[in-house]
């Protein structure tokens, strides 16, 4: 540590140090403890309770949750919009990501000519609003404007067409790759960089003894880049058990049809703020966000102590 | 040669195919916008001509919805969110990163909780709360929780821009007996500039194009952002062709033509960031 600073600060007044950190930290750390951490706390706390007709609020302890999780009112439309978000994040792992690698090998190839522009492109959709993602891909595939119909025609595939968001079947799955086609961005970007920062001599030890571009990728470059691909998968996790954009605006807070798209996400603002078929429950709504919260906690400390420990031994 | 020649072709017909994609359903969206019903049904994939150009729908959209003053209100939430957390985040980080203080581990790892824990997660009591202090339904409530949501990220970033600076800079602002405020504004805080695109790319991307907290804190029509106001004219609007994808066009083009004047910035940004 630089001498001078210790100095500054160890013949600064004990008041006056004080007085500083408040004056830089104050400001942040007040914001974000009043309206995100307090928030946090203050909604988990509401979960342990129930209101009666006339508004007061009752300690139940930990009723709400055993209601979720086990009267078939509550627990049905819980287990299903769960099982739903996992499918929803099983299609972004097993598509996303890996066509996020792969456009990151090859753009990271060296010499390739016109890479900034493909990159540009790629990423554009990821910048925009999941709202206008979804409606469009919701006029894209629709039977009445028939776009995606002509263009399986073209290619001889016409029977293959249905309308797939109106399907219980596909409505789940279809929405899954709208928003994968959005932010395949992100992957990209990230395992991007982290290939770029492979030392040059590593790739080169590689061509010295003979390997082609794809050996060199699967056996040098992507074994290095797993503590990011860890990374991609947690933000996935994260992204996706928190969604909720995407399906309210394509198919609205029932989540249709017949909450075949159901995530937690949807479900949560629901029981929250209500519908045509239920009215708002902000003690229940509380108690869902409480168990999406330690979905995510899960998913989070998973990383932390697992993924990413293992993987600190690939580091370089 | 021959070999090498044929893979490159490979891999631009790839990444031309992925790119088209990705730019296709855009572009359709956009192109038919600017037509007349017949035309945006009869032949979808035809640009516009001067047979079948129209601006019926941007007409339409301009007359029934307020879509000026949600695009004043996008640009006042996500600026005035973007400079308070740059302000006030290169502040925490710095003295996160200069000064040890007993405790400075531990409420770095606290500011850091927010990284991963999305702040919707406490929708119900922020609702409650923003009711209670009559900010209900004002741009300062979005203001505050978005500053909040943005702060955490924006430090982790900052603080790695501020371990960069070199120390003799401010060690020898101290020697001249400069006092600490003024260190940090007038000698810290300019030198951050490039740190600002990164930030950025983290903060208004997702601040602008947000749906849930104004569809739970805003409900009359002149606290309305873009994203939500766009969602409940289309929602209105779904039948009406010509109004819906002009609609769409008028929240793409904005964006299409920032992303575009600044791709660099923001990708270095994104890259920059992503590194540690």
């Amino acid at each position: 540590m630089a001498e001078p600073l210790s100095q500054v600060v160890a013949s600064m007044p004990r008041g006056r140090f004080l007085a500083l950190m408040a004056l830089f930290l104050g400001p942040a750390v007040a914001i974000y403890t009043l309206f995100s951490i307090y928030p946090l706390i203050a909604t988990m706390a509401l979960a342990t309770y129930t209101t009666d007709s006339t508004g007061a609020y009752h300690f139940v302890g930990l009723a709400n949750f055993v209601t979720l999780l086990t009267d078939a009112i509550w627990s049905k439309p819980f287990w299903n919009a769960a099982w739903n978000n996992l499918v929803f994040f099983a299609v972004h792992m097993l598509v996303q990501n890996p066509i996020g690698i792969a456009l990151a090998g090859l753009l990271s190839l060296p010499g390739l000519k016109l890479k900034s522009l493909y990159r540009t492109i790629i990423f554009l959709p990821t910048m925009l609003s999941v709202v206008i993602v979804g409606f469009s891909w919701n006029l894209i595939l629709s039977p009445l404007w028939g776009v995606a119909e002509g263009a399986l025609k073209a290619v001889g595939l016409g029977s293959w067409f249905a309308p797939w968001l109106g399907l219980p079947s596909t409505a789940l799955v279809t929405l899954a790759l709208i928003s994968v086609w959005q932010f395949v961005g992100i992957p990209l970007m990230l395992i991007y960089a982290a290939l770029l920062n492979i030392p040059d001599e590593l790739v080169d030890a590689g061509r010295v003894d003979g390997l082609g571009h794809l050996r060199i990728f699967l056996h040098i470059k992507l074994p290095l880049v797993l503590p990011t691909i860890g990374l991609v998968s947690i933000l996935t996790f994260v992204g996706n058990f928190n969604a909720f954009d995407l399906i309210y605006s394509v198919k609205g807070a029932l989540a249709g049809p017949n909450f075949a798209s159901d995530i937690l996400g949807t479900f949560f603002y629901r029981t929250f703020f209500g519908n045509q078929l239920q009215l708002g429950n902000p003690t229940m709504g509380a108690a869902v966000a409480t168990v999406m919260f330690f979905i995510i906690l899960c998913g989070v400390c998973l990383y932390l102590f697992f993924v990413q420990r293992r993987m600190r031994r690939y580091a370089f | 040669m021959l070999k090498q020649r044929a893979q490159s072709l490979g891999v631009h017909l790839i990444l031309i195919a992925y790119s088209a994609l990705a730019l296709g359903p855009i572009l359709l969206v956009v192109m038919n916008s600017f037509k007349a019903r017949n035309a945006i049904f009869g032949a979808p994939l035809a640009p516009p001509n001067s047979d079948t150009f129209s601006l019926v729908g941007y007409a339409k959209v301009f007359k029934a919805s307020h879509i000026g003053t949600y695009f004043a209100n996008s640009l006042i939430v996500t600026l005035v969110s973007m400079g308070l957390v740059l302000l006030f985040g290169a502040m925490a980080a710095w003295a996160l990163t200069e000064y040890k203080f007993r405790g400075s581990t531990a409420l770095a790892l606290f500011l850091s909780i927010g990284i991963m824990v999305p702040i919707r997660l406490g929708s119900v009591a922020i609702l409650t709360m923003m009711r209670k202090s009559g900010l209900n339904d004002t741009l300062t409530a979005l203001i505050l929780v978005y500053v909040a949501q943005g702060l955490p990220l924006s430090i982790f970033i900052l603080s790695e821009f501020v371990q960069q600076i070199p120390k003799d800079l401010r060690d020898a602002a101290r020697c001249d007996g400069v006092p600490e405020t003024r260190i940090f504004f007038e000698v810290i805080a300019p030198l951050l500039r490039p740190a600002i695109a990164t930030v950025a790319v983290f903060t208004i991307v997702p601040i602008w194009n947000d749906l849930w907290f104004p569809l739970i804190l805003t409900s009359s029509d002149s606290t309305h952002t873009i994203t939500l106001g766009v969602q409940q004219f289309l929602g209105q609007y779904i039948t009406d062709w010509n109004s819906v994808l002009a609609a769409l066009s008028m929240a793409i083009l904005p964006v299409v033509a920032i992303y575009v004047i600044f791709s660099r910035q923001l990708i270095s940004g994104l890259t920059a960031g992503a590194v540690k």
